[in-house]
């Protein structure tokens, strides 16, 4: 059963809001300024309620469902954090009130700063970019800025592996630099010869994700490091996959200059159906001045805001994805530096466990021993399903799809990432349903094909979607 | 470990599964060296005590409830209905992936599809994207799109001094000034009106980019603006902010903006010292596949039910990479859904409601104001619900007498805009009852005594 | 693969043909069926001059997007409207009514090092 659009349950007339009368004389309306029409629904509230409720109720969600999506990291989401997230004292603040107001919300962001530095193992934090690709576009500014001020405008490569997420390339583009794609060796890692010969007085960095999209520890990332800094180059780690390295090995040890968290994954914070996120950069000793402001501070028990003296300068509005600090700090200060290691030690463990399942079904792509995530090849050799029917197929068994056909190195990828916060059990129960949806694909391959058929909506024409595209009610 | 469901058991079936013999020994690609860190950091806390930690903090806060507030210059204290924080806590909202898998989103694609059809005919152009991060990136990627419109034939990107200055600072982030891909101008001098802005469009201009109502609260004269922006081949961004002014005033559709980028953060968020906010963006359909972000479409199943994906995607990182059109992933879906409940429950009428107790409320403070000895209000064009007032001592000391007696004073503008000395931004929506105001009025009468 | 035994082609997919002075380009029947569905072609605008190389426009399917190339340098005569609403004439007839551009040469000799067809063929089957 679809449910209708609130446009089309829309009655002239029928309202849901309440208001205080005026209790000041009324001002004439400017005249010129004022609109003419509003054409928004008019609906009663609980016309609004069902509506809503029955839209969540079409949603797969963390509450209800396995998320193995790769890269994403969809950890369970400790209901905690939203208590915290709606203390009415830290959250329901001005952002342009006085510091002394404000010392409370100040406290809480110094800590996050000092927590994040900590696990990282860097020198400064920001917190202001919203998201990971964000987080990326602020860090690379940085690094613009950094080269520039030693006068190597020069360097306006940035070199980045053929296994990175998309958002790697996009965000060194919007920042002016060229991308250089890296290949990447048998085992997964960057192809040391061709870093080696990339390397010159015209890269700017490179744009590392460890572990990789392999979910692969890079084995030589010390020279990979090394390689770089040593051409004048920095190095730019993607957090997104930071969850295995909790309490294992902090980038900031391993060489990396730069790098954003991404709360959203790491830290638990919800993803909300897309967002709000949050994506602080961390940075090394060199870096600092250059960090987008304002950052918090501390002078004995007072916090107060500054600006770096050599700042690229504000990356959005205010602080940052607030809301997400008091959710990520809560967490941080749930589980302390044991449970921090213990969430990437169980991460790792229900990885490897997942793919020793699996592996008898598909092969991986390489075989290692894995970090918090592994990729293997979807399809089922001898018949015509491939990885995107396995994953719709998946849907029916109550198991969100992991991620396919990335990385786009590898052919008919599924990228599986279980976290930490699942079972044995359910890992079982995902482990026997890719059994059995192999067996289908022998015996039955039009029912993965016709795949998911439990849900709301089957599978729905894109192609119609984005041939003539219909973005909003035009009732 | 809290939210770690293994047994002892489950550990050591696990690893023997595997085929090691410890956690440990899952690691061994991890240098030596640096392996395994004592992080240095507090003890774990259970849930009784950090709860209790975040409330000592909060009580060194000065909080919403805690005084009558009249700042406003960007983040408003508007009323948030009960439904918005009950629908938008639900699980399924509050936990679910971004909706790449259709099949088991259609609640969220839904939303967002209805949170579009309700910005697009709130700012009255024809689409609107599923969100960005707030006001201030939103308006940067308004600009990027504006170069990629003209597809860097126009590298000029002219921008009132009127824009919210973090804004600017935010826009000049992402295109420095030794930018190879553009140069932003016309801020340089504050005291600029709209007619040498226009004065200074030309054939390298990408865009004009224009706050309406304007970071000092006037409703600027748009009366054949694009007109003249359009000659010049350049694009009209409008940023609408504050955007609860939409209930009331003409759109920026309605007067020819090629985009609008607003601060949704009025729409049901609430104050949330500073973030997570909303970045609403629209523009006309001619400009689509230039957009940045994510859309939602409507199509059809395999039985031919309607239903809604992810849809023009290859303008996006994902696919396009360091060709897409924005490097965005992410965005505030959870607030956008805010956003569209609470444009849904309060209606045309209800946003007309909100937006005209602002406006009475804000003209009556000012004119309450005006009268007061030594205090003058020094807006002349007209107003939505912000207005500066010439105070006759330094803003940031009148707020701190206003402070103890519980006002949160307006914003202090001779920080961005030194020329306007001693000027305050007041600020007053429908949360601040009659008493509220005159209190201000008492309280800045005795603060020249 | 279907080849145009009369045209001739680049590394890039795209296929040109000779009618009188102009040449006409499109994409290969390969290109159509590794993007899919085609959904969207933006076109330049005629009068427009690109060099050998240059990006003339882009072609979308749902899970993919490419950038076109100018197989010969020259100005762009005429660009085929019926894409705009009809893209998917790409998939079902790309070296008939899925042209894209008509092309008035620069240099006409650049013709002779496009890709002959079994040369195109090769490349892409790599035998």
């Amino acid at each position: 059963m679809s449910e209708p659009l609130l446009f089309e349950i829309s009655t002239p007339g029928r309202t849901a809001f309440t208001l205080p009368q005026l209790d000041v004389p009324a001002t004439p309306l400017p005249d010129g300024y004022v609109r003419s029409e509003l054409p928004l629904p008019e609906v009663s509230e609980l016309d609004l309620v069902r509506h809503f409720t029955r839209l969540s109720q079409l949603n797969y969600c963390i509450d209800t469902n396995f998320y193995p999506l790769g890269s994403c990291t969809m950890k369970y989401n400790p209901k905690v954090n939203e208590k915290a997230a709606s203390i009415e004292g830290l959250i329901q603040v001005h952002p342009l009130q006085p510091e002394e107001t404000l010392q409370g919300s100040l406290a809480l962001m110094y800590q996050l700063q000092e927590a994040l530095k900590e696990i990282a193992g860097f020198a400064g934090v920001s917190l202001q970019p919203a998201a990971g690709a964000h987080g990326e576009l602020t860090g690379v500014l940085m690094m613009r800025a950094y080269h520039r001020s030693r006068g190597q405008a020069q360097r306006r490569k940035i070199l980045i592996p053929d296994s990175a997420h998309g958002t790697n390339p996009a965000s060194s583009a919007m920042a002016g630099f060229t991308v250089v794609q890296l290949p990447s060796d048998s085992r997964g890692n960057v192809d040391l010869v061709a870093l080696k010969q990339a390397c010159d007085d015209t890269v700017a960095g490179l744009m590392l994700t460890n572990p990789n999209t392999l979910g692969l520890f890079e084995e030589h990332v010390l020279e990979v490091c090394e390689t770089v800094h040593a051409c004048g180059g920095l190095m730019y780690g993607d957090g997104a996959n930071l969850n295995a390295l909790l309490g294992i090995a902090r980038p900031g040890d391993l060489g990396f200059d730069v790098m954003h968290f991404n709360l959203h994954k790491t830290f638990s914070t919800p993803h909300g159906g897309g967002g709000p996120g949050s994506g602080p950069v961390g940075v090394s000793e060199r870096l600092v001045p250059f960090l987008p402001g304002p950052i918090v501070a501390r002078e004995g028990d007072r916090f107060y805001l500054m600006t770096p003296e050599k700042s690229i300068g504000r990356v959005r509005s205010f602080f940052g994805n607030y809301g997400m600090f008091v959710r990520a700090y809560t967490y941080i200060r749930m589980h302390g530096p044991e449970g921090l290691r213990s969430v990437a030690e169980h991460a790792v463990l229900n990885a490897n466990y997942l793919k020793a399942l699996i592996s008898p079904h598909f092969p991986v792509a390489v075989e290692r021993t894995c970090m918090h995530e592994f990729v293997v090849k979807g399809d089922v050799p001898g018949t015509d399903v491939r990885a995107l029917d396995v994953a719709k197929r998946l849907i029916d068994y109550g198991f969100h799809p992991p991620t396919y056909y990335f990385p786009l190195i590898v052919r008919e990828a599924l990228m599986i990432e279980p976290t930490e916060t699942e079972s044995k059990r359910t890992l079982d129960a995902f482990a026997r349903a890719i059994a059995t949806i192999v067996e289908e694909a022998r015996t039955n391959p039009a029912l993965l094909h016709e795949a998911p058929h439990t849900t709301p909506v089957s599978r729905l024409d894109e192609v119609k979607a984005a041939r003539n595209p219909i973005l909003c009610y035009r009732g | 470990m809290p939210y770690i469901p293994h047994t002892d058991a489950d550990r050591r079936a696990m690893l023997e599964t595997i085929g090691v013999s410890s956690l440990e020994a899952l690691f061994q690609d991890v240098p030596a060296q640096v392996r395994f860190p004592r992080l240095n950091l507090p003890p774990a806390a259970s849930e009784m005590e950090i709860l209790e930690e975040l409330n000592v903090l909060a009580r060194r806060n000065r909080s919403a409830g805690h005084f009558a507030i009249f700042l406003g210059a960007g983040a408003y204290h508007h009323f948030v209905p009960s439904v918005v924080d009950h629908l938008a806590s639900r699980g399924e909202f509050v936990t679910s992936y971004t909706p790449y898998q259709p099949e088991v989103s259609q609640g969220t694609l839904q939303a967002m599809f209805e949170y579009q059809s309700m910005i697009a005919r709130l700012t009255a152009m024809e689409v609107a994207n599923a969100s960005h991060y707030d006001g201030a990136t939103a308006m940067a990627e308004a600009a990027l799109m504006a170069l990629s419109i003209v597809r860097g034939q126009r590298k000029k990107v002219l921008i009132s001094p009127m824009v919210h200055p973090q804004y600017r600072q935010t826009l000049r982030t992402y295109l420095p000034a030794d930018s190879e891909l553009a140069h932003v101008t016309g801020d340089e001098d504050l005291t600029l009106g709209l007619s040498d802005l226009v004065a200074a469009l030309d054939e390298e201009t990408a865009c004009l980019i224009i706050q309406n109502p304007n970071f000092l609260g006037e409703l600027e004269d748009v009366q054949g603006l694009a007109e003249h922006v359009h000659s010049r081949g350049a694009l009209l961004v409008v940023v609408s902010n504050p955007i609860i002014s939409l209930g009331l005033l003409t759109p920026p559709g309605d007067y020819g903006a090629d985009i609008v980028a607003a601060e949704g953060q009025p729409l049901g968020a609430g104050l949330n010292c500073g973030g997570p906010y909303l970045g609403v963006f629209a523009t006309r359909e001619e400009y689509v596949r230039r957009m940045p972000g994510r859309l939602v479409g409507e199509t059809t199943d395999r039985l031919g039910r309607r239903g809604y994906v992810l849809t023009l995607t290859p303008r996006e990182q994902h696919i396009r990479r360091e060709k897409a059109t924005s490097n965005i992933c992410t965005n505030q879906s959870l607030i956008a859904l805010r956003a569209a409940i609470y444009l849904a429950y309060m209606g045309p009428q209800g946003l007309r409601s909100v937006a005209e107790l602002c406006y009475h409320k804000a003209h009556y403070a000012a004119r309450e104001i005006a009268q007061l000895p030594g205090f003058a209000v020094t807006t002349v064009r007209p107003f939505f619900n912000e207005f500066r007032v010439r105070c006759p001592m330094p803003v940031a000391e009148l707020n701190q007498m206003l402070l103890e007696k519980g006002i949160l004073g307006g914003y202090d503008l001779e920080k961005d805009y030194p020329h306007l000395e001693r000027e305050m931004l007041v600020c007053v929506t429908e949360m601040n009852t009659r008493e509220q105001i005159d209190r201000l009025v008492a309280a800045l009468k005795e603060a020249v005594k | 693969m279907k080849l145009d035994a009369n045209a001739r082609y680049t590394e890039s997919h795209e296929w040109v043909r000779l009618e009188g002075d102009a040449m006409v380009c499109g994409i290969t029947d390969h290109a159509q069926e590794e993007l899919s569905d085609v959904v969207y072609v933006e076109l330049p605008e005629v009068g427009a001059s690109f060099n050998r190389g240059d990006q003339f426009g882009v072609i979308e399917s749902v899970k993919a997007a490419s950038d076109l190339y100018m197989p010969v340098s020259g100005e762009i005569l005429a660009v085929n409207q019926e894409l705009l609403n009809s893209p998917e004439l790409v998939n079902k007839d790309p070296y008939g009514k899925g042209w894209m551009i008509k092309i008035k040469p620069s240099n006409p000799a650049e013709w002779d090092s496009l890709l002959t067809p079994e040369e195109y063929e090769k490349s892409v089957t790599g035998a």
